[in-house]
């Protein structure tokens, strides 16, 4: 077989991924191991997604060509708007999926982790639209700057449980969101944000998310002739929209994958959320991968003025791409990522959320051919980091 | 004949207690070994802390929390045990998460370990398949035996099969949960230990997560050789001298 960069049947990527799990949890991730493939593969299942996708989320969304930033920066620049789904972000094609799955293995409850709110408001809609019950775990410190999310999602019908454990921050929300899982294994699905967590869980979420390449070689092809992009670029945190927007490309090596992670006040400063650069390989939420953590193993708090991006892990998969240097990985300071989010919305009337800020300020790190062909993952809308946007810029 | 086996060959009622080390006091660890041996217990489960113990319950997580901020590390923890078996000689387990254990170095951890007389591991994130793999051998060279869990929602083949690669005694999780006190089993735990002892394992068991007090030590006994009691006793370290620990264990053994 050739070399790939997607996951193998023992569920690593190159040398990440697996699954480990207290064994409290195995029934479940092997009963989610040995069936999600099937399901998701039911014709039945699939036209249910796509009615969904299309009619609920409002897919396809548009490949913009961003035509004043691609004069600015003298090369070819185009925006696949993820940040014109349905509750303003891509998580909701992830939670489409997981729910539609849910639903199959007769689950009753949903429970779900969120850092900044935005996956917890994609499960929470999913839910309502489902009639489920539906659990957010969400850390007490978030639960308080992120208050507008927690807003929605009450309203939505969601519980909202604080996670007081730890840093009591997204990894301690997904902590709690596991433990819930191993004391209600019958009737629970766990519904996970990104692709992190026990295999096959970064392979399932990366599924639900490709779409969003998927539909990228299609538009492509239209506009320049080809499928294929000369770099795909996308925010790091966990991984989930780089995960989708490069799923297609993944083997296709004449693509560039360019990953950016949040260096929030700098790589050397203590307070970042540059995995690849700062993290090791350890364990983290039953995931062999790189992360964050102290010389004796004790996982650490990451930092970045996005909160999407600050997660003291990152996927497997581009754990690999990291490794294997498939991807190249460009850390991004919360300066430029702030100045990067008042340029999209002056030169293309786009506002973007502070994670897909990160993405852009590429722009300023990399010199790209005239001729060359961009497609960045325009992954959220900036509504959610308004007050952040207001304090920063005294708005 | 490592001594975990010598204890489950000779001994029923076998009471096991876990404690976080660390907690209260960074270098309580000897005393409240030594102290838990001169006192009716069986076995003592040395928590080595981590920042995210996802199978844990809240007293626990608490604890290790704790443990962390006085300073307690994996290298600490040989340290402090270097010493241990010229003073006592129970059986003696690590249990910890294997994340502090892979940064240590698995091969290294095995060895101190060896060196300091710890008979064997609980690591509950690290699976019965991967363990087979990957380390087996390693634990085998350094003496160790591996524990592994059982839930109520484990299948009958995956017991056996855990059943097959165990060499200490199976840890039998009392029911859907992490860590932490119940006041008494009810009836789905109670069809679920008979469940179990009808498969006529190779490997003993003792069962862990939930007992607190007397009552259900007892219960737990009935259906197994012994019992393993954790939160419980990291409650009574919270309020309690280390001096006072026999009031705790008698209490127990009634």
């Amino acid at each position: 077989m050739s070399k790939t960069y997607n996951v193998n049947e023992k569920g690593y990527y190159g040398d990440f991924g697996g699954a480990y799990i207290p064994e409290m949890m195995y029934a479940n991730i092997e009963e989610l191991r040995t069936k999600y493939l099937k399901i998701c593969s039911e014709e039945k299942f699939q036209k249910e997604f796509n009615d969904l996708l299309k009619q609920y989320v409002g897919r396809p969304t548009p490949l913009y060509f961003a035509e004043r930033l691609s004069h600015t920066y003298n090369t070819k620049i185009y925006l696949k708007r993820e940040d014109l789904c349905h509750t303003g972000a891509h998580k909701i094609n992830n939670t489409i999926g997981q729910i539609l799955l849910a639903k199959r293995l007769g689950k009753t409850r949903i429970i779900a982790e969120t850092g900044a709110g935005q996956h917890g408001v994609a499960t929470a809609t999913v839910c309502a639209l489902m009639g489920i019950k539906c659990i957010i775990y969400m850390g007490e410190i978030d639960i308080s700057r992120q208050a507008p999310n927690v807003a929605r999602m009450k309203m939505l019908g969601a519980e909202v449980k604080p996670a007081i454990s730890g840093s009591k921050t997204l990894k301690d929300a997904t902590n709690e969101a596991i433990r819930d899982w191993i004391n209600n294994p019958i009737d629970t699905h766990y519904i996970i944000g990104s692709v992190v967590g026990p295999h096959p869980y970064p392979d399932m979420v990366a599924r639900f998310q490709s779409i969003i390449g998927v539909e990228v070689m299609d538009q492509l092809k239209k506009t320049e002739g080809t499928e294929n992009p000369d770099y795909v670029i996308a925010c790091v945190g966990g991984g989930s929209n780089a995960a989708g927007l490069f799923y297609p490309y993944l083997d296709n090596e004449n693509v560039k994958i360019i990953c950016v992670e949040a260096a929030g006040k700098g790589i050397d400063t203590g307070k970042s959320a540059a995995t690849s650069i700062l993290g090791k390989e350890g364990i983290i939420h039953g995931s062999k991968t790189l992360l964050m953590q102290s010389f004796d193993g004790q996982i650490t708090e990451p930092y970045s003025i996005s909160a999407g991006l600050d997660y003291p892990g990152v996927g497997p998969m581009h754990a690999n791409l990291f490794k294997t240097k498939r991807g190249e990985f460009i850390s991004i300071n919360d300066k430029e990522a702030m100045e990067w989010g008042l340029n999209l919305s002056r030169l293309e009337g786009i506002i973007p959320a502070i994670e897909t800020s990160h993405a852009f300020a590429v722009l300023d790190k990399k010199k790209f051919k005239k001729d060359d062909v961009l497609v960045f993952n325009c992954s959220g809308r900036g509504d959610k980091d308004l007050d952040t946007y207001i304090d920063y810029f005294k708005l | 004949m490592n001594r975990i086996n010598k204890i489950l060959e000779e001994k029923n009622n076998i009471l096991s207690i876990y404690f976080t080390a660390g907690f209260p006091e960074i270098e309580d660890t000897e005393k409240i070994i030594l102290k838990l041996s001169e006192c009716d217990v069986d076995m003592v489960e040395i928590g080595l802390p981590f920042s995210d113990p996802l199978a844990d319950g809240p007293t626990i997580q608490e604890s290790s929390t704790i443990a962390l901020n006085n300073g307690m590390n994996t290298k600490k923890l040989f340290i402090q045990l270097k010493n241990i078996r010229k003073k006592t000689n129970i059986p003696l387990i690590i249990m910890g998460y294997f994340n502090p254990i892979l940064q240590f170095g698995i091969e290294n951890f095995c060895e101190e370990c060896e060196l300091a007389g710890i008979d064997g591991l609980i690591i509950p994130d690290l699976p019965v398949d991967v363990f087979k793999e990957n380390y087996q051998s390693l634990f085998n060279k350094h003496k160790l035996l591996n524990m592994f869990l059982i839930s109520p929602q484990t299948s009958d083949e995956r017991i056996r099969f855990i059943d097959k690669v165990s060499n200490g005694f199976i840890y039998m999780v009392s029911s859907f949960s992490i860590t932490g006190a119940v006041n008494s089993f009810g009836k789905n735990q109670i069809d679920y230990f008979k469940r179990i002892n009808k498969m006529n394992l190779k490997s003993k068991l003792l069962i862990g997560f939930g007992i607190s007090n007397k009552d259900t030590f007892n219960d737990a006994v009935s259906y197994s050789k012994g019992a393993i009691i954790g939160s419980a006793f990291i409650k009574f370290l919270k309020t309690n001298k280390i001096e006072n620990i026999k009031n705790f264990i008698d209490q127990i053994r009634g």
